[in-house]
Order: C-alpha cells, then structure tokens, then sequence
C-alpha cells in the first residue's frame, strides 16, 4: 500500500452554530484518486476549503506528509484547487493565467515557456496562449483551470465539482481526460461531486458522505454492491430498500416471506434494512416460482431494459430486466441469495438523522 | 412589439431633443458667432488669453488633486465596504449615504461656516490658545470641498468593480502561491480598474466644471474655468465668450468619457 498524502484529524466546522462537519476523519493515500460524494450542502467544498486552506476547522488537525498545517495560508501548501466555476483571471491571457503560479515562484522564462505548451498539450488546447478566458466554451476554460493548476506540480490536486457545469457529452470526454491526467502525472486527486455515476467511472475510493458525516468509504465496486446504510443504497444507484427481520443466519424475513442470503452474524430476529439492486430482481412467468407473488403496475422502455414496477406484499419493487412483462401480468419475484444486501438498521436518533431523508 | 417599443422611447427622445440636443446646439451656435450673429473662432481662441488659461491650468490642477485624494480615500473604503455584508452593516453605509441627501450647496455652506476665519474650526483653536488658521479661500479649501462633495462618486463604482469580483478568483491567486500583496496586485486591482476609470471620470468631470465650490470656499478670490464661464453668462452677459470657453470644457469632458467607455466596459459608473 502507498504512503498516506494527507490526514484529516477529527475535523468539526460550524457556522452559526450550525454543525457543518462533526468529527470527520479520513486520510488520502498518494497517488488515489478519491472522491467525495453526497447531496449538496452535505459539507463537500467545506472540506475542500479546509484542505485548500482557505477555512480553518473549529476542532481537529490537517495533516499534510506528516506535517500539521490546519493554520498554513493557502499559498504555502503544497497542493492546488480546481474550482467550480473554473476562476480565471479575466484580465490575463490564457499562456499568462497558466503562468501566474510559476510567475510567483521565481521561474525562468524559458521553464515557465516550457510548462505553458507542456500543459496546453495535456487538456489538448494547443495554440491558445493568446486568447482571452472569456473567449473560451466552459470546458475550454474548465481545462485551462486544470492546466493552471497542474504547472505547478502539485502533490494534491483538489476539484470541486469541476465539470458540474458542463453538458453530458463534455463531461463524459473530460471524465475520461481527467483519468489519463491522474495516470500520466500520478498526482493525488481528491474530487468533488454529487454525482454518483461521475463518482462511481472515476474513482479508486470514494466517500459518502451526508449532513457532515462520512456514510461509508471504499471502493466503487463496494460501495455500489454492498452499501453499508440506507442512504447509500438509496444515494448510489436505483435501489429496493425494504424493512425485513433477520431470521437467524443467511435467512432474512422479507414482506412475510422468507429468502435465503449470504449474511452471518446479524443475530435473531433482528430488524435489519434489505436492499435489492432493480437489476438484480427476477421475475418468473409462473407466480408460484416465485418467493413472493405480484401484479406489474408499470411498465417503462429505457433502450438497455425494461423498467418495470411490481405490487407485492404492499411494496412498489422496482426491477429493471431485458424482458418485458404487459402492466396487469401476475408474476412471481425470485432474487439470488448473493443478490440480498442485508445493512443494520440505524439504531440511535442520532443516527437516523444521517440516513436518509423521507 | 417593435413599434410599441418604439412608441414608449418617444417620451424619452422628446426629453433628450428639448433638455440635451437644443441647448447643445445653442452652445455651439454662441460659441462660434458674435455679437453680430457672423461667424468667429474668437470666443474659443480666447481660452489661450493669459486670465483664462491660468483659470483652465488651475482647474485642471485641482480637479487633478481632488481627483486623487479621492481615489487614495475611496479605495481602501471600498475594498473595506466590498468585504462587508451591507445588510448587516447598513449604519456605515448610511453614513456616507447620508450627506448625499443633503443639498449640495447646504453641504459646501456647512464647510464654509466650519472654514471661516471666524468659524467653528478657528473658534475650537481659539479656545485651547492654538495660532488659527487660514483655510477658508485657498486652494487647499477648494480641493476640501471637491474631495467631500465627489468622494461618493469615487467609492460607488470601485466598490461595485470590487463586489463583482468572484471570490474564488481571490482563493485561486492565493492557491497559485501569491500572498496578499501580490494577490491584490496582480488580481485585484486590475480587475478593479474599470471601477476607478469610472470613478475618476466622475470626480474629474464635475470638479473640473464646477464654480458652485470654488465660489463659495473661492471666495470669488480663485476663479476657475467654471466661475470664468458662469461670470461670461450671468455677470457680464457675454454669452458668445461664455459658449465659446464651454465648448474647450466639453473637449476634455468627451475625452473623459471615451476614456471610461474604453476602460469600462462593464458599466460599473453606470450604477448610479
Ligand atoms: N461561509 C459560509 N457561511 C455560512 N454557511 C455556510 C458557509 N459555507 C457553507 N455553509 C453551509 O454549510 C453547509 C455545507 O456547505 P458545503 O460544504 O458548501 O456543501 P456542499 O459542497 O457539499 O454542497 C451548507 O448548509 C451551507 O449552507
Ligand atoms: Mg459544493
């Protein structure tokens, strides 16, 4: 495993009395590429401002390769920002923005010359040092932002919901540009988004987080099949979250009928939280095949699949499928046990205000 | 839709036909004839006489002190108004909102009888026993009373050059690695500079006109450019000199104003 880059130690941040990061703790390894993932106002570009250095936490510590600088200015860290709405100097042209940092440090010309066209190459915009910012589309400036920031090889580059305000098309190119960047240039990368899908094609780890509270880290992968609470399951992804009882272990009680999983060591008859991907719900032309019985009330086309809903035991499942049943079909509803997500309910007040929101 | 804009413009048009256009035509038509009614250059020519041309230098150079004064006062008020949330700081705004209100010419007469040699600033010397001084009819008085009646059009437009600037343009300078200093030299200000393009056409141009101040703070004794043209039209009734003379004035407004077009092209003078 690498090196821990950075450490975030126990940070609390309020304004106005109002509890925007509580306790949060969470290190980036070098060389990640890590995400931060929630709703907006979940405390995202908070952290981002505490770690660029320009918000300093109520309590805790930033540690950067071992060192704490929670009080260090921005412009003595080691480390550049990316931000939301690209932030270019208007007033300065394109070759002259990307300068601006090596400018500061004392650069010769030449370097400095050097590192314009090296950068412009990157984010492919050769031959645009003369332009103005304002002359560019937003993923042209968007690009820019990065090159300005990269020049100055950082060991941490930090991105707040860079390409939010791109259309589709766009951001799915500089998705993929932005990885080759982090491959060819193995700077740290931690990423802003409220997007899971952008999360989820970018990440090697992501965080969830909700209302100042890390939900869940780990791997896209993980995270996307094993989500550790309901407002992950329900954050990531389309999801059947369902109240069900534990029965004993790889048994769990679902609507009154009862499905084998994979789960150990939740108890008996415990409450717990299901969730099933719609993917992963299959339907059977003979109802009594199923585990439990239904009626499709809706049916949706959506190119790769089927979108379908199904009445059940009083709950609306949502399942995606390649084949199509017509609204009114009785079928049955059969789920693989490996496809049964089992989470613990949240079990104090205070956790339930960090789940999620009905 | 197009007609019935054009239609509501007509009023507007109207306005600017009577109150600009006619009275503009009118001064050129008096500037270059005279008595007679024939055709002359003389009444522009004779801002190159001895009298006016000190008058026009000493506007000028007034209007260039107050000028800067101003812009030494109104920038760091405006940068420290632009990082204020205004509704929660709206007594300090009051406060230079408040003269403002006041009329004009009550203004500079409240300076006048605080300036005087028997006003309230030689009174207060007085009573310590301190020697008293001689304010009232400098130019030191002139430039006192041009600086506190233009002051508001100096901070106005840098504040709203300042205020525009989006905050992480500031964090991202700071990020490259400048500190303050540099920050507010390299990004800041130049992004500000059409603020204060605007703000010193707008102190400029009414200081260099004005003869309200200079009369009142002049004590008639300093004539600038403005109290020579206002003698030429109320005094001595020679509206074709009057004219004439005006018609320099306006060069140096008009430069003024390309100035500000070119520079701001944001409009940020426009909000007042
Ligand atoms: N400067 C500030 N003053 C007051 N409240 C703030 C400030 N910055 C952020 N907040 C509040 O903190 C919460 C988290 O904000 P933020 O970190 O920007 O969320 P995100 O980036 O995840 O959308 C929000 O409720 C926001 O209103
Ligand atoms: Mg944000």
């Amino acid at each position: 495993m690498k090196n821990v880059l950075v450490n975030l130690e126990h940070i609390s941040k309020s304004y106005d009395g109002q509890m925007v990061l509580d306790d949060l703790n969470l290190y980036i390894r070098e060389n990640e590429f890590l995400t931060l993932l929630g709703p907006s106002g979940c405390g995202k570009t908070t952290t981002l401002r505490i770690l660029g250095g320009f918000e300093t936490p109520d309590k805790g510590r930033v540690v950067f390769e071992g060192a704490d600088i929670t009080n260090l200015p921005p412009n003595k860290r080691q480390l550049n920002t990316v931000f939301q709405k690209y932030a270019l100097f208007t007033h300065m042209n394109i070759a002259e923005n990307i300068a601006f940092g090596l400018k500061i440090k004392n650069k010769s010309k030449a370097y400095i010359d050097d590192k314009i066209k090296y950068a412009l190459k990157l984010v492919n915009l050769d031959g645009f040092e003369k332009r103005m910012p304002n002359s560019l589309s937003g993923g042209q400036q968007q690009r820019i932002a990065i090159a300005r920031a990269i020049v100055n090889e950082p060991k941490l580059l930090l991105l707040d919901e860079p390409l939010g305000a791109l259309d589709l098309k766009l951001r799915q190119d500089m998705q993929y540009e932005l990885i080759r960047l982090k491959n060819e240039l193995g700077i740290t990368f931690i990423y802003v988004t409220h997007d899971q899908e952008e999360a989820l094609t970018m990440s090697d780890t992501i965080v969830v987080m909700n209302q100042g509270y890390i939900q869940q880290i780990g791997t896209p992968e993980r995270i996307y099949n094993e989500p550790e609470n309901a407002f992950v399951a329900d954050f990531i992804g389309e999801s059947n979250i369902i109240g069900a009882t534990m029965i004993e272990d790889r048994l769990v009680e679902i609507l009154g009928a009862r499905f084998a999983c994979v789960d150990e060591g939740f108890g008996r008859n415990k409450p717990v939280d299901v969730v099933i991907r719609p993917e992963d719900v299959e339907l059977t032309k003979n109802p009594a095949d199923g585990t439990i019985q239904g009626v499709v009330s809706h049916v949706i086309f959506k190119g790769v699949h089927y979108e379908m809903e199904v009445q059940a035991n009083g709950f609306e499942w949502l399942v995606h499928s390649t084949g199509m049943f017509p609204v009114g079909t009785n079928v049955g509803i059969k789920v693989d046990p490996f496809n049964i997500q089992i989470m613990n309910k949240p079990e104090s007040e205070d956790e339930e205000a960090v789940g999620v929101n009905e | 839709m197009n007609n019935k804009r054009k239609l509501l413009s007509i009023p507007y048009l109207l306005w600017a036909i009577v109150f600009i256009i006619i009275p503009l035509f009118m001064v050129v038509y008096y500037g270059i004839t005279d008595k007679t009614g024939a055709f002359t250059f003389a009444n522009i020519a004779a801002i190159a006489t001895a009298e006016h041309g000190k008058a026009l230098w000493l506007s000028v150079l007034l209007s260039f002190m107050s000028t800067v004064v101003c812009l030494l006062l109104a920038y760091p008020l405006a940068m420290i108004l632009s990082k204020m949330n205004i509704a929660s700081n709206s007594f300090l705004v009051l406060i230079f909102i408040l003269p403002m209100w006041m009329n004009f010419l009550l203004r500079t007469l409240a300076w006048l009888s605080l300036l005087e040699k028997t006003g309230v600033i030689n009174n207060i010397l007085k009573f310590f026993g301190l020697p008293t001084m001689n304010i009232i009819n400098t130019p030191g008085a002139i430039i006192l009373g041009m600086v506190y009646n233009f002051l508001p059009f100096m901070i106005m437009p840098i504040y709203n050059a300042l205020v525009k600037i989006d905050p992480n343009v500031i964090n991202a300078a700071r990020d490259l690695g400048a500190g303050p200093f540099k920050t507010f030299t390299k990004v800041i200000f130049p992004l500000s500079i059409p603020g204060v393009i605007s703000g010193i056409t707008m102190v400029f141009v009414p200081a260099l006109t004005t003869f309200v101040i200079s009369t009142i703070l002049g004590g008639n004794k300093i004539l600038l450019i403005g109290n020579v043209i206002e003698l030429e039209f109320t005094t001595t009734g020679n509206w074709h000199l009057g004219s004439g003379l005006s018609m320099v004035l306006m060069v140096f407004i008009v430069i003024s104003m390309i100035l500000t077009a070119i520079f701001d092209k944001d409009g940020e003078g426009s909000m007042l």
